[in-house]
């Protein structure tokens, strides 16, 4: 809401500056967005009379003016604007005014001649940009006043931005009835007589709808001039509050509408046949719109409509075929309440909004809108001439207003504060609330809302009112008290501080990337090109997010492209965040708190360039598959994982394997697919993992186990095996045969090549023996290691190397 | 016994030249070895009467030692001229950098996000979280903000699509952390029917939220901190008292002003928005916004199954992106979303 600094205050004039003012409303909760002078500083500038106008004799462009600037002698001043004329008005900065951006006006010669001052354009007074001539002044415009005060521009212009409870404050009238509640200054609203009507004519209203239009008052006026003009001060309140003077009927209502908060709508009287009804939309019913836009409406949709056919949305927009325009000769001027659960919502429905949604949406003043067709329609006879008919009210329930308890105990105890009944009393007594006290001591107050208020319902709107009244700042902050309880830790759940801190220690950097991906990276790199399996937005903001994601990884691989292009060699990031992905069981549960979509919490991680930070001494070597699966490890530790071989969309087929937590698949770890690897125009594969967060997140409680007293005994083996031949099985098929002496076997040396058979390799392992309660024999030493070949020769075809 | 003498200082120039261990040891042998020089006279005096015996056996002894401590001064000074220059080989330039793995980071966000949680638990509140894709009751009915309440216009929301390309029926991607309000007193409630009275609620539940718009100061996701404190006795004044304790807290400094101003929230009231000013810095003076807050709306409570009258509480909402640009002098928005290393590492 933009609205004059001058206008409120020939409503209300507090003893405050306009920042103080400013700072009372925003502190009283109407929040001033914007304040601005409506012209720059500037002075000794005044209304100026041009009486002569001869060339300059020395300059095409430049005329030698005698102007009357009011002093008692005309004086001579040179100007260069194409339309400066004889008998015209405009501003006369005089020597010694200051003009914005500097300029100083002095007594000169120009190109030889004398010039006492100079002829101004709107824009060399800051006032508009328009500098194509002078800024041409009415007629009337008194000679040698001065500028500023005949233009008022010693104005600010106030922008607040309104709660949607607050529509009261959405006029004039509004903003300074609440400006006299909080600094307690006289209000002087406005009186507005009934203006007589001067001829018979009148139009039926039928209420057909009451719920959603109760009241409407509308009366005919005949014998206006539409193309009368539009007086300068309403020109100048109209713009100062934002809007764009258009034609003397449609300034009236919109100055109405913002002094009253009223919006009206004047109806070309000879397009209307029979009573005008306010009903609900008929079916298939369509109406060609004032925005030039053609609605089909629902059935839910209020219309203004006469006994032929529909006229406008009501409370939200006229129709295009019965409005009025610059021929309108006899008007129907319609005022009425629109209940604000008949207007919310339509017009975003239709995909516009209007001044009068926004206000009836939100709760018009129905005690008003008989006063504001008598403003509008004095205003109209003022202006465009013309001769009024009796005004016809059709009402039927209006809003009910039931009074509202407030008790002084509940205030109190809500706020914090005690306050005490008569302070209470004194305090809506200041917001004009009318109430009866009731109870003992009088601690109770039944409050009546005024018509205009809309947000006073319950004991909390009231508490809220006293509150904003009596000052925020005037509650105390004491520090906060409660119940002291210590909070549980539960050992077994990691936290995510400690999983980002595993992940910071090694290297990684954490990113937050958007949830909504391109569709491209959901096919990339979760495989998923179906629509059914897709979770669309349906308004994203751009085409590239515009699918929820499934997986973190196209944001890392993004993240990835973004910092190569900045030179950056060596990358590592991850992500801990929601992914998305739909879920026909439909059933909630933890994971899926909304039912159709599951939610799980992921983390993924990605590794590009050397496996060490670039240096002297860091070797170049790349990353690789080992490195992340060595982070991973460490990360899970102490959780034991398995690891199997994986096709996944996002990886390198050969390089690419399952985590399998206690036989679940817990997440991937791989190289990224070549394939993606050249579309994204890598120079190197990343590694990349990504795991449910849950997995990750159980820390089971440590157990107790004896440490033996006896030293371990440590055997090497090494064996020759099938190049292909997963180290798991073999892991697998040992643990299995091994005898309980046997605590541990671990891989410690691999080798192909040279000296072993072809498609072969060599595992080295060594065997970690020993028993809590004695030494071990050599024999039982023994047997075991034979064991342990036995099976490695029988089951895995393996060879002992010498 | 000027022949010993000889000897001795013979012995002493011969050690004295070398500088090889082993050929120290074969030197040795010279004087000391079983036809060394010493070795020999020592074997010289059985031929000797008693009396000579004694005193010549007395100088050769003498000579002697003399003899094996030269050898073994000399024995150690070459062990230390070896360690010296092995010392001095493997001497190392200390001034060239570690070799190994470099520190990541948190995200700046994050590093706030894990400041207030901390500052919040000193007094008793817990973390809570609930769904990013929220359906529309908790995220507005059950905030008291029904369908075409005028207030939905104030969140640009995100709808969701159906696979046939129609939008989904009241799914969305949630506008703000407050749902988890609503889940969590429902879920609160149904835990401890059976008490005569609710054990208090006091909860954080930080997470990101959606809305549409982007510019340079709005993201259309981004991140917030809701707060949750539910009890017999809670007031407004409580809430001024924890959001300001928590402010000077979190910025470390008692240098700024709190102020609250009233505002309109559907799910609270009375309601505020809390701005800060600091006194001193490159911001010193300026009124910025960073929450909006109030006391839980009755209807809330109400519908969470809690009894308004008998339980008050408040609830607010902090922008922890907002407060991480302001503690860390970060002027852009965007940044913490677009992973850029340079930025990124600013907060290792």
């Amino acid at each position: 809401m933009k609205f004059s600094e001058s206008w409120l205050r020939a409503f209300v004039d507090p003893q405050l500056t306009s920042e103080e003012l400013s700072h009372r409303l925003t502190m009283a909760g109407l929040e001033v967005e914007n304040r601005q002078p409506v012209a720059p500083a500037f002075a000794h500038v005044v209304v100026a009379e041009v009486l002569a106008v001869t060339k300059h004799p020395d300059a095409d462009r430049l005329n030698v003016c005698r102007v009357d600037t009011g002093s008692g002698a005309p004086v001579t001043i040179v100007c260069g604007a194409p339309n400066v004329a004889v008998g015209l008005k405009a501003p006369c900065a005089l020597p010694g005014a200051v003009l914005p951006g500097a300029l100083t006006i002095r007594a000169a010669k120009v190109r030889g001649v004398e010039s006492a001052g100079m002829l101004c354009s709107a824009k060399e007074l800051g006032a508009d940009e328009d500098a194509s001539g002078l800024l041409l002044l009415p007629a009337d415009a008194p000679v040698g006043a001065d500028l500023r005060h005949y233009l008022d521009l010693d104005d600010c212009q106030f922008e607040l931005k309104l709660t949607p409870n607050r529509a009261d404050c959405l006029s004039l009238l509004g903003i300074a009835r609440e400006v006299a509640a909080i600094t307690g200054a006289a209000a002087h609203l406005p009186e507005i007589p009934a203006v007589p009507a001067t001829i018979a004519d009148t139009r039926a209203i039928v209420l057909d709808a009451p719920e959603g239009c109760p009241l409407y008052c509308g009366r005919v006026i005949k014998g206006v001039d539409a193309r009368a003009a539009t007086p300068e001060w309403m020109k100048r309140r109209l713009q100062r509050s934002g809007v764009r003077a258009i034609s003397a009927l449609v300034d009236v209502t919109n100055y109405v509408m913002l002094e009253l908060g009223q919006p009206l709508h004047a109806f070309d009287n000879t397009r209307l046949s029979g009573a005008i009804h306010a009903r609900l939309a008929e079916p298939g019913e369509k109406l060609l719109l004032l925005n030039e836009q053609t609605i089909a409406v629902d059935a839910d949709v209020l219309m203004i409509a006469d006994d032929a056919k529909p006229l406008a949305m009501a409370g939200v927009m006229g129709g295009e075929e019965s409005g009025i325009t610059l021929e309108t000769r006899e008007l129907f001027l319609e005022s009425a309440f629109f209940s604000p659960p008949a207007i919310a919502g339509r017009a975003r429905r239709y995909g516009f909004t209007s001044d009068a949604a926004h206000r009836f949406e939100r709760g018009v003043d129905f005690g008003g809108a008989r006063r504001a067709l008598e403003r509008a329609t004095q205003l109209i006879l003022d202006i465009c001439g013309g001769q009024a008919g009796p005004v016809v009210e059709a009402q039927a329930a209006l809003p009910p207003r039931p009074p509202v308890r407030l008790r002084s105990a509940r205030a109190e105890k809500v706020l914090g504060l005690e306050l005490g009944a008569e302070r209470i009393a004194a305090l809506l007594a200041g917001l004009g609330l009318s109430y009866q006290r009731e109870g003992e001591t009088g601690e109770d107050f039944l409050v009546t809302p005024p018509s205009w208020r809309f947000d006073l319902e319950i004991e909390e709107d009231l508490i809220e009112e006293i509150a904003r009244l009596h000052g925020y700042d005037n509650i105390p902050a004491p520090a906060p008290q409660g119940r002291m309880a210590m909070m549980p830790q539960p050992e077994v759940e990691r936290p995510n501080a400690r999983i980002r801190q595993a992940l910071i220690d090694r290297g990684y950097q954490e990113v937050v990337n958007f949830a909504f991906v391109d569709a491209a990276w959901e096919a990339d790199f979760a495989g998923k090109t179906a629509e059914s399996e897709l979770i669309r937005l349906a308004n994203p903001i751009a085409s590239q997010m515009a699918v929820m994601r499934s997986t973190l990884l196209g944001g890392l691989i993004a993240n990835l492209v973004t910092n190569l292009r900045r030179k950056q060699s060596r990358v590592r990031l991850f992500e801990l965040g929601r992914c998305f992905a739909r879920d026909d069981q439909g059933a909630r549960t933890l994971d899926a708190p909304v039912a159709g979509f599951r939610q799980p919490w992921r983390l993924a991680a990605l590794a590009y360039g050397g496996a060490l930070p670039e240096g002297w001494g860091s070797g170049g070597r790349k990353v690789d598959f080992y490195d992340l699966k060595g982070d991973l490890e460490a990360l899970l530790a102490p959780a034991q994982t398995r690891w199997e071989k994986l096709t996944h969309p996002a990886l390198h087929p050969g390089r690419a394997a399952s985590v399998v937590l206690d036989g679940k698949i817990i997440g991937c770890l791989g190289e990224l697919h070549p394939e993606w690897v050249q579309k994204y125009e890598l120079p190197q594969a990343p590694v990349i993992f990504e795991l449910d967060l849950a997995a990750l997140k159980a820390a089971p409680i440590p157990a107790f186990a004896e440490v033996s007293k006896f030293q371990p005994v440590l055997r090497d083996l090494a064996i020759v095996v099938d190049q292909n031949l997963p180290l798991q099985s073999l892991l697998d098929g040992l643990k299995k045969a091994k005898p309980a002496l046997v605590n541990d076997i671990q891989l410690f040396d691999l080798y192909a090549g040279k000296g072993i058979p072809e498609n072969k390799k060599s595992l080295a392992f060594r065997v970690v023996m020993q028993d809590t309660q004695r030494t071990l024999l050599d024999s039982e030493v023994d047997a075991a290691m034979q064991q342990l070949v036995s099976c490695l020769e029988q089951a895995f075809g393996a060879q002992l190397r010498a | 016994m000027d022949n010993l003498d000889r000897i001795v200082t013979e012995a002493r120039a011969a050690f004295a030249a070398l500088s090889d261990p082993d050929a120290l040891e074969q030197v040795k042998a010279r004087f000391l070895g079983k036809s060394g020089q010493i070795t020999e006279r020592l074997k010289e005096l059985g031929k000797l009467l008693p009396e000579q015996k004694k005193i010549a056996g007395a100088a050769i002894n003498a000579a002697k030692t003399a003899i094996e401590n030269a050898l073994n001064e000399r024995r150690e000074a070459i062990r230390q001229a070896a360690l010296a220059a092995r010392l001095a080989e493997e001497a190392l330039d200390v001034t060239l950098p570690g070799r190994s793995e470099q520190r990541g980071g948190l995200h700046p966000v994050t590093r706030s996000l894990e400041r207030i949680e901390a500052l919040f638990a000193s007094i008793g509140f817990s973390v809570a979280d609930g769904p990013e894709i929220e359906d529309d009751f908790h995220n507005f009915t059950a905030l008291n903000t029904p369908e075409d309440h005028p207030a939905r216009s104030m969140h640009d929301t995100f709808y969701l699509q159906n696979p046939d390309g129609s939008v989904a029926d009241k799914v969305l991607l949630r506008t703000h952390t407050s749902p988890i309000q609503a889940r969590y007193m429902q879920a609160h409630v149904a835990r401890y029917r059976h008490l005569p009275s609710l054990p208090e609620i006091r909860i954080i539940a930080p997470g990101r939220v959606y809305r549409v718009d982007s510019d340079a100061t709005h993201s259309p996701m981004f991140h917030q901190v809701e707060g949750l404190w539910v009890g017999e006795n809670v007031s407004f004044a409580d809430l001024k008292g924890v959001i300001a304790d928590f402010l000077r807290r979190f910025f470390e400094t008692d240098d700024l002003t709190v102020r609250f101003r009233p505002s309109f929230f559907p799910f609270t009231e009375p309601s505020a928005e809390i701005d800060v000013a600091f006194m001193s810095g490159a911001l010193e003076g300026r009124w910025l916004e960073v929450a909006g807050c109030g006391m839980v709306h009755p209807n809330v409570l109400k519908i969470a199954g809690i009894d308004p009258e008998k339980y008050t509480g408040f609830a607010f909402g902090f922008g922890p992106d907002r407060l991480t640009m302001l503690r860390y002098g970060v002027n852009d928005l965007r940044l913490f979303f677009e992973g850029d290393l340079r930025f990124l590492r600013q907060f290792v």
